[in-house]
């Protein structure tokens, strides 16, 4: 993995997840690992994203590296009108590394191109997310013990949420079950069922929450956005159906957990926060860790 | 009716042959007909044994390059390609389809970075249900063969 940057969660392969989940488990154990002296990271954020830049922010300054960035672009020499290309022909001369968010898709596919130094695509418009699905791996398989043959339900707006599509695509490497459950005009697109038609894994779709999550291991619960709807009174008919409560979570496994890429709005009430089977902010903890670990391989440093 | 006849006949040149009728046009803009400066004959909706109808393309003097076969390819796949020598056809090709085309179809999602900046575009060539799509590199969209725009 060293110098390959992360730009698609395709670029890596299975082997490579489990690598990255490995490491990541050490950096859990231990994770002030000084392995960062003397390195510089930049952080270019071109469009805001508090969250992940300051997941990505906290793994680097946990490494012991130093940051250099700016969190939007209006301050930038982008604003300027520099290209986009020699900003990161000249920022990847400054840097060891480059994390990078873009609202233009395969910027940094591009950026990978063009770059001295390895990029880290921290979501590049609706494109790709892939720290955000490794992360999403690793809570998984720490929750599970295993990454093979569960249970997933994906519920909410499943149209445009690239989060569930590279879930989806991942743990199509372990022989999942998906249970689809969103509002008819915001399904799976049927491009991600035929990809499961041809590697022969099982989904069912539903459109009722409480009934669907019963026999579930995963519950990846998404946010179902007011401006995807073109008729507001269709949304108004469907944003209160979405909202898992702690009363739905009775009589699911033992071994459930609930995801949520956060932030979250209102579609997991705030009493389900206290069920040990709310798993969203150890989601997030866990983003550091993963972040550390493909910073760290990427690096050649682990 | 002989095509002979219909077409002009060319001593040296290219002939574009066995083109489905619609495909004429779109085929005539992407190899750049209005830069030649040799003579160039077309016919369309000719008598075909294997379409019924089909268009043909004469150039004399212009050999094509594997990037002018590709595109061709990518409008009309069943497109054949002569080169004649003094009047006789020397090599008979038909187009086929690369697995990669570079730089000559713009990407149909206007979000995708090949849209904002100078970046050539680059695609892989997928199909479903006997549709041809090209699957950009960068934003990873398909652009399908209804949306080709040729660059």
């Amino acid at each position: 993995m060293k110098n390959k940057s992360l730009i698609s969660i395709n670029d890596y392969t299975k082997e490579e997840y489990f690598r990255i989940l490995e490491v990541a488990a050490e950096f859990e154990k231990n994770p002030n690992q000084k392995l960062l002296d003397n390195y510089v990271v930049a952080s270019l954020f071109f469009e805001p994203s508090t969250r992940t830049r300051l997941s990505f922010e906290t793994a680097i300054q946990r490494l012991g590296g130093r940051v250099i960035g700016f969190s939007e672009a209006t301050n930038t020499s982008q604003a300027k009108g520099e290209s986009f290309n020699d900003t990161i022909m000249t920022i990847s001369k400054y840097a060891d590394l480059i994390v990078m968010r873009h609202p233009i898709e395969g910027s940094a596919r591009y950026a990978s191109e063009i770059s001295r130094v390895p990029i880290i695509n921290a979501g590049d418009g609706s494109n790709q997310h892939p720290t955000q699905c490794l992360l999403d791996l690793y809570s998984i398989y720490k929750t599970q013990g295993t990454l093979e043959n569960l249970k997933l339900c994906l519920v909410g707006d499943l149209k445009y949420g690239r989060t569930v599509h590279s879930l989806l695509m991942a743990m199509s490497e372990f022989n999942p079950t998906f249970n689809f459950i969103s509002p008819s005009s915001l399904r799976m697109p049927q491009e991600y069922k035929d990809y499961l038609d041809s590697k022969g894994i099982k989904y069912n779709e539903y459109e009722e929450l409480e009934p669907n999550i019963k026999d579930a291991d995963i519950v990846y619960v998404t946010r179902v956005q007011r401006e995807r709807f073109s008729d507001l009174l269709e949304y108004e008919k469907v944003k209160n159906v979405y909202v898992l409560k702690n009363k739905m979570l009775d009589g699911t496994k033992d071994n459930m957990r609930v995801l949520h890429p956060l932030p979250r709005v209102n579609e997991i009430d705030v009493d389900v926060d206290a069920n040990p089977k709310a798993y969203y902010f150890e989601q997030a903890e866990n983003g550091v860790y993963t972040r550390m670990a493909i910073i760290a391989l990427i690096l050649g440093l682990k | 009716m002989k095509e002979e006849l219909t077409v002009k006949a060319i001593e040296n040149g290219t002939v574009i042959d066995h083109i489905q009728a619609d495909k004429l046009y779109k085929i005539l803009s992407i190899i750049g007909i209005e830069n030649f400066d040799t003579p160039v004959f077309f016919g369309n909706n000719l008598p075909s044994k294997k379409y019924g109808t089909k268009a043909i393309i004469k150039i004399a003097d212009k050999y094509p390059s594997d990037d002018d076969a590709n595109k061709i390819a990518l409008i009309d796949p069943k497109a054949v390609i002569n080169i004649i020598k003094d009047f006789k056809v020397v090599d008979k090709r038909q187009v086929q389809l690369p697995e990669k085309i570079e730089g000559f179809v713009k990407c149909f999602n206007p979000k995708c970075i090949t849209n904002h900046e100078k970046v050539s575009t680059k695609f892989t060539v997928v199909k479903k249900d006997g549709k041809i799509g090209l699957k950009c590199r960068y934003c990873e969209k398909i652009t399908w063969e209804d949306n080709i725009e040729i660059i």
